[in-house]
């Protein structure tokens, strides 16, 4: 249809859509001055799956500014976006979701791999994802499912991830970070370096982690490896018997009274700890830097063992095609652009491609983000609000730094079915 | 006595009292009109309850993969679902262990909304003479349900926590020297939100069942020389039976399947039957999740089962 749109100008399906919105101009005028309103009528519109991450309205109002897509979100957690790819691959366009859920979705068929070779900034992607390295050369730790383990398919229509590069491209990077401990200095009040303090008595009644099973066993692991009470083969892939070991762990921990509460949104995190309800606990970038905002001191504490990392990315849905697709790519471009880029990097993530980023934000913003610098003036969010005060160094220190100091990824394990169910058994504990 | 009552509460309900029928011009069989009022009901229960109802059980029989449904039979949604169970003995298994919990939240909650609930009820029917009040009154009830359920959550914790409004009260007031660190996150508070929540769904159909207590049937009791007490007991209570049991089949359903409550009250350290669902959803195993939720249906519905075979609901309308 859109092909008979382009060479003949007008279908009927335009043409009815046209005539109807002239209707509603009441203007009165035939089909022919009304041709400008059939192009407009046919608008650029993309349905946007994803969790809250990268859904900013800055975003998207620039995004309809600079190429007129208009993006439409569909806001979801990151279990219901999987949930949703399986069960109505229809109901969205694009979709922005973590590297560790592909091992489901990929199998699933439900959505499409991009094509390298249409992604202009694609050589420029840091090398985090391609290769497994900072841009200053630093290896990253790749347990549990590192991005560049399932960065590439073996051909368009495979469900097999490739081992070296092809130009097809499971998910198009967008944003990724680093993830420890959030903790309140005020309230504890000496220097806290390694996983292992989560457990320690000191804080009993006073810790807390993430009720999300994938994720929350990865901290768990953090925490067992650092109290030097088992060494994983694979933190992201844990045998049945090292699940049940880590689970033994937590649950005495649990039953010990460790923990205050375990949270599942970002939300509830930010209450626990500005309530003063927990002093140490699983937290995500931007829930530390909500809980600073509020004025109470919060840490995104690094630790020696290093941080838990995660990343997101873009593909499109299998029912995408034509000049819906040739839309997707527009917008994927345009993501990696610089301008969403600036956007994800002021509050705390990362961008995919740090070049056009770098471009779109100031020296001084650039230096506290991402080299780890002393803000050389207040650094504000992207909204305007008041983050850090002139002089403040960010958390962890610079992209070297806290990317190569990545020890694990969020990971689907193979044995995912079994951790569950002890997680749920951690639950009932 | 039963069809008295119904009388009085809608009448023109009842065969010999339909004044409103015998005014139309058309005839209609009784019957007929019956299916017409049932019906639209009827059509919506099929359609959302009993047919998807169906598909959870067929699912819950399937197997599953990491991304997938296998239509082939299979039990092990259930098998895995009572994993352990009498490996594990004398010690409970997951399944069980989250059973006693919920059982046990769902008891004391129902035992405490009953309670207030029928007193409520009580002064609402009995001591409040003016319907406006009646009404105005019922209506307050309400409130905790004018904030939506995650706001109403948040709210808790300056409340109850450790740095909250009771702490720091009773710490000032020299009744504590430390916090006390179970008003917050634990069955405690699991069950002050569930009663402060669902409170509301025992007073009404009690107090809709007090309402239609003859009031001769009192003054009669008064009469005979019953004390307050004895009326209570043998003429109240009996009469608003079928109130106290449909509103405690509320409570119960309710409570048996919630976890959205527990989970933000009790820190998610409580596990509630309906938490094991959502992680199974979460997680994909829907055939695991489905097995679940038929394991949470079938105890229920005994429950009910006991519960209407205590008073006769059907009987007493």
């Amino acid at each position: 249809m859109t092909e008979t749109t382009r060479k003949t100008g007008v279908s009927r399906r335009t043409l009815l859509k046209g005539t109807a919105g002239l209707a509603g101009l009441a203007a009165g005028s035939g089909a022919i001055t009304g041709f400008p309103y059939v192009k407009s009528a046919d608008a650029k519109v993309l349905r946007y799956l994803g969790t809250a991450v990268n859904e900013g309205d800055d975003i998207s109002k620039q995004c309809l500014k600079d190429t007129g897509i208009k993006i439409e979100y569909i806001t979801a957690t990151t279990d219901d976006v999987t949930k949703r790819v399986m069960t109505q691959p229809n109901s969205f366009d694009v979709l922005d979701t973590e590297y560790f859920s592909l091992k489901k979705l990929v199998p699933s068929g439900n959505i499409l791999a991009l094509d390298a070779k249409k992604i202009k900034e694609f050589d420029n992607i840091t090398p985090v994802f391609t290769k497994g390295e900072t841009p200053g050369g630093k290896k990253i730790g790749g347990q549990g499912t590192a991005p560049w383990k399932v960065l590439y398919l073996e051909g368009r229509d495979s469900k097999k991830f490739a081992t070296s590069a092809t130009e097809f491209v499971t998910l198009i990077p967008t944003v990724y970070n680093a993830d420890t401990l959030g903790i309140r200095p005020d309230l504890i009040k000496r220097p806290i370096s390694t996983w292992a303090e989560l457990l320690n008595p000191e804080f009993k009644g006073k810790a807390s982690i993430l009720n999300i099973p994938s994720i929350g066993i990865m901290d768990a692991a953090m925490v067992v490896e650092a109290s030097g009470k088992y060494k994983y083969a694979d933190k992201g892939n844990m045998t049945k018997e090292e699940i049940d070991l880590t689970m033994k762990v937590m649950t005495e921990a649990k039953k010990a009274g460790q923990f205050r509460a375990f949270w599942k949104d970002f939300n509830e995190s930010v209450n626990l700890m500005a309530s003063g309800e927990t002093v140490i606990q699983s937290m995500w970038s931007p829930a530390v830097t909500k809980v600073r905002s509020m004025g109470i001191p919060c840490t995104f504490q690094p630790l020696k063992e290093g941080y838990r990392s995660w990343a997101s990315g873009f593909c499109v849905s299998k029912g995408v095609s034509g000049q819906k697709l040739e839309w997707a790519y527009e917008f994927v471009n345009w993501f990696l652009s610089g301008f969403a880029g600036a956007y994800l990097n002021r509050q705390g993530y990362y961008s995919a491609v740090l070049s056009t980023a770098k471009a779109h934000m100031e020296p001084y913003e650039w230096a506290y983000w991402m080299e780890g610098k002393p803000a050389e003036k207040d650094i504000k969010a992207p909204d305007g609000s008041l983050l850090e005060k002139a002089g403040a160094v960010r958390d962890g220190g610079s992209y070297e730094d806290r990317m190569g100091g990545v020890a694990c990824w969020n990971a689907v394990m193979d044995e995912n079915d079994y951790m569950v169910r002890k997680w749920n058994e951690f639950i009932a504990a | 006595m039963s069809e008295e009552v119904l009388q009085q509460a809608t009448p023109g309900l009842l065969p010999g009292a339909g004044t409103a029928r015998a005014a139309k011009p058309t005839r209609l069989s009784p019957s007929f009109i019956s299916w017409l009022q049932a019906g639209p009901m009827m059509l919506v229960f099929l359609a959302f309850f009993l047919i998807p109802l169906v598909f959870v059980v067929i699912v819950s029989f399937w197997d599953y993969n990491e991304y997938q449904l296998l239509p082939a039979l299979s039990g092990r949604g259930y098998t895995d679902t009572f994993e352990g169970c009498i490996a594990q003995l004398p010690d409970l298994c997951t399944i069980g262990k989250t059973y006693v919990m919920t059982l046990k939240l769902c008891f004391m909650v129902w035992a405490i909304t009953l309670f207030i609930g029928f007193w409520v009820a009580y002064f609402l029917a009995f001591h409040v003479k003016s319907k406006t009040w009646q009404m105005g009154l019922s209506l307050l009830c309400t409130i905790p349900f004018w904030t939506s359920n995650v706001i109403r959550m948040i709210a808790w914790i300056p409340l109850l926590g450790r740095n909250g409004l009771v702490n720091s009260g009773l710490i000032k007031t020299g009744l504590i020297n430390h916090p006390l660190e179970w008003l917050l996150f634990s069955e405690f508070s699991v069950v002050l939100a569930l009663v402060h929540l669902f409170t509301f769904f025992m007073v009404v159909p009690i107090f809709n069942s007090m309402v239609r207590i003859d009031k001769s049937l009192i003054e009669a009791a008064y009469d005979a020389g019953a004390s307050g007490f004895q009326t209570l007991v043998n003429v109240i209570i009996p009469l608003a039976k079928p109130g106290i049991v449909i509103g405690s089949i509320f409570v119960i359903t309710i409570v048996m399947g919630d976890f959205i409550t527990i989970g933000v009250m009790g820190g998610q350290q409580i596990a509630a039957a309906g938490k094991i669902i959502e992680t199974r959803v979460n997680a994909l195993q829907f055939p695991a999740a489905a097995a679940n939720a038929v394991i949470l249906l079938a105890i229920t519905f005994l429950i009910i089962t006991m519960m209407s075979r205590i008073v006769d609901i059907k009987k007493e309308l």
